[in-house]
């Protein structure tokens, strides 16, 4: 066969500009420049007090060095309040977890439109301040609050998980809900269609589709989504303290009350010992982040 | 390329909202065909390949497969398999996990998977790299990875939407000759989307011309050039003078006030028509040997030959010839008869888009 072409015209090729490399160089310094108020803020903000806590929890009154405030840890009521908090954030967590992947699943399925108003209601309660929105849940649950008040107008049984720990799940889980949702809704929306197409093309179901590839590709999101549910809910306590009365003490609470008793040693001390938890956990969580970008999912 | 119809997609339309993407489209590919669906951005391509692929269900008509209608059967139960246009290699896999994918999913014993790799990589030149991920790859290697995961499953038809259309000139024309050795060396039928139209000249057995989800025409690559069925194939495939004229009897045109022979019969007396004549088949004469005669008014050399306006009757005509001429000479025009092409003129709008039996 043998056809006439036309021939791409290669006379008019642009040389390359010269400005290219000076311009490159000139952006450098204007990226370290634009970073300039972070690092102050980052200095004084994050690095001095994190090593006065470092300082703090080595020390004692007289500022001699002392491995006590960490021992501390192992006092019988201590040890009771790390351990459920890490019990409660973790099922916290889970539930979160199990609420969040199929709610972001559907969203990535829905026309664009309507996904932004539903991000929004998901969105909207953490524009009002996080106490008030605990202290809202306090006045439902309550032995006299919202939900008994109408369940005794129909007669049924009262509920009550005020001052358990359900109600601290409850009040962890409505808090910390969005950033959960949000990372992982992030990455599934990022996941290209014609991905998953070439998945069902290339003969998986449905099923083996979600489990090879979706699942797999969704594991930073799920990752970032586990952090930032999982940290703010082991340290927290002004939920326990809201939703759980004085009898369930977190370790945040202890935390919390030794500052307020003058402690500074005790309380910093714990805090450390509540950062290499969260360290450790941080650590497993971004090795499972990385062995699902590698393979081996199989 | 057998004479046996492997697929048939009957009158199928597809809209989306009150876009009418695909009207009553009628197209069989016979076994062993290298078909290429050819046309402008819009008009329809890559909806058809989805169609065939199963990624979209046609709002009427049938797709037919080994005399089976699979009209409403998932991708994943089809004989068939999709490069896609950008690339959708697995990114979170190797590059042999890519390539096993499908036969792991068929429960191919690892051996039969491990051999399969190795044959799937040589055959696109890629040895060795069993173990990189896409991301490490050019975007060249990537497509021939996302190749090599298609054929290891052994489809009977590969489906290519625009494969190369990331592709520098220079990979592009290598690829386009391996894809050509890979479709001999696997023996199957090719369904090729583009928009380059060099480039379905090149590869095809059969190209389809599409304007607007219609079919404008079917035909051999020689035929598309050489004998374009209207305007809109005239124009796509190549350059080409198009000019309203009239036939003045058989096998005597008047275009633009002079009578031109030619070889075609049958249109009528006085019957308006267009016609077509590509730029490499006018030739450059002394003013005397000329049908017509004319003044060069523009010049660019072109490499290997050099593209010329010509002003002659009113017309601008596009010129390609090896000989300079240069701007301002005095040129005659001639025109062998065989190289003008007579178009019947479409009536409505809707002519244009003619539905043709091959
Ligand atoms: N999912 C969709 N929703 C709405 N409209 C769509 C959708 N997919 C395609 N279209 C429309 O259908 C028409 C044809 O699209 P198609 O992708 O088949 O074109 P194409 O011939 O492949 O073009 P290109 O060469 O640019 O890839 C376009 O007008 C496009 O906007
Ligand atoms: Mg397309």
């Amino acid at each position: 066969m043998k056809v006439p072409l036309n021939v791409k015209n290669k006379m008019f090729q642009k040389p390359a500009k010269d400005s290219d490399k000076e311009f490159k160089i000139g952006r450098v310094n204007q990226v370290k420049l634009l970073s300039f108020p972070y690092i102050i803020w980052m200095v004084g903000f994050i690095i001095i007090p994190l090593l006065m806590i470092l300082y703090y929890g080595l020390t004692d009154r007289d500022n001699n060095l002392t491995f006590k405030n960490i021992a501390l840890i192992s006092d019988p009521i201590n040890r009771k309040a790390l351990l459920l908090a890490l019990e409660l954030s973790l099922i916290s967590t889970i539930i979160c977890l199990l609420l969040a992947y199929p709610l972001a699943m559907v969203l990535r399925k829905n026309h664009k439109t309507s996904n932004s108003f539903i991000v929004l209601i998901i969105i909207l309660p953490m524009w009002m301040n996080f106490l008030l929105r605990t202290i809202a849940w306090q006045n439902i649950l309550e032995k006299t609050g919202i939900i008994n008040s109408i369940l005794q107008f129909f007669h049924l049984p009262t509920l009550n998980i005020i001052n358990t720990s359900a109600a601290i799940i409850l009040g962890m889980v409505y808090n910390f809900l969005p950033f959960m949702v949000l990372p992982i809704y992030n990455v599934l929306v990022k996941v290209d269609k014609d991905v998953i197409n070439a998945a069902r093309d290339l003969g998986a179901n449905g099923r083996q589709t979600f489990l090879k590839i979706i699942l797999p590709l969704s594991i930073p999101g799920v990752v970032s989504g586990i952090t930032m549910v999982f940290v703010p809910s082991l340290t927290t306590f002004v939920i326990s303290t809201i939703l759980g009365g004085s009898k369930i003490v977190l370790i945040g609470n202890v935390i919390e009350q030794q500052f307020r008793l003058g402690n500074w040693n005790t309380g910093s001390g714990l805090s450390l010992v509540l950062m290499v938890f969260i360290l450790f956990s941080m650590a497993i969580l971004s090795k499972y982040d990385k062995e699902s970008e590698g393979s081996n999912l199989w | 390329m057998t004479d046996n119809k492997l697929i048939n997609l009957e009158n199928i339309s597809k809209s989306y909202g009150d876009n009418i993407v695909l009207d009553e489209l009628n197209l069989y590919i016979r076994e062993n065909e290298f078909l290429t669906l050819l046309g402008p951005s819009g008009c329809g391509k890559t909806t058809t390949l989805r169609i065939i692929g199963g990624f979209e269900t046609p709002d009427q008509g049938r797709v037919i497969f080994e005399g089976k209608d699979i009209t409403n059967l998932p991708p994943n139960e089809r004989q068939l398999n999709t490069v896609f246009q950008k690339y959708a290699l697995f990114n979170h896999m190797t590059i042999s996990e890519n390539i096993a994918f499908g036969l792991k999913i068929k429960k191919k014993s690892k051996e039969y998977i491990k051999d399969k790799i190795k044959y799937a990589l040589k055959l696109v030149n890629l040895e060795g790299y069993e173990n990189r991920m896409p991301d490490s790859l050019s975007g060249g290697q990537q497509q021939r990875i996302a190749i090599a995961r298609a054929i290891v499953n052994e489809p009977k038809v590969l489906l290519l939407d625009e494969p190369l259309g990331a592709l520098d000139l220079k990979l592009r024309q290598d690829m386009q000759y391996e894809l050509i050795r890979l479709k001999n060396e696997l023996g199957i039928t090719f369904i090729y989307v583009t928009h380059d139209q060099e480039e379905a000249l090149t590869m095809s057995d059969t190209i389809v011309v599409m304007n607007q989800g219609y079919i404008q025409q079917i035909g051999t690559p020689e035929d598309i050039y050489n004998e374009p069925k209207n305007a809109f194939v005239a124009d796509f495939i190549g350059d080409s003078n198009i000019i309203a004229s009239t036939m003045v009897e058989d096998r005597l045109v008047n275009i633009l006030g002079t009578n031109f022979p030619c070889v075609d019969t049958g249109f009528g007396r006085n019957q308006p028509v267009d016609v077509v004549i590509r730029p490499e088949d006018i030739d450059l004469v002394k003013p005397e040997d000329g049908i017509i005669q004319g003044r060069v008014t523009s010049l660019i050399f072109k490499g290997v030959h050099y593209e010329m306006d010509v002003m002659a009757n009113g017309h601008e005509w596009l010129v390609h010839s090896t000989d300079l001429f240069p701007v301002g000479s005095e040129v005659g025009l001639y025109v062998d008869p065989f190289d003008i092409q007579i178009m019947n003129k479409p009536t409505s709008e809707d002519e244009e888009a003619v539905e043709i039996e091959e």
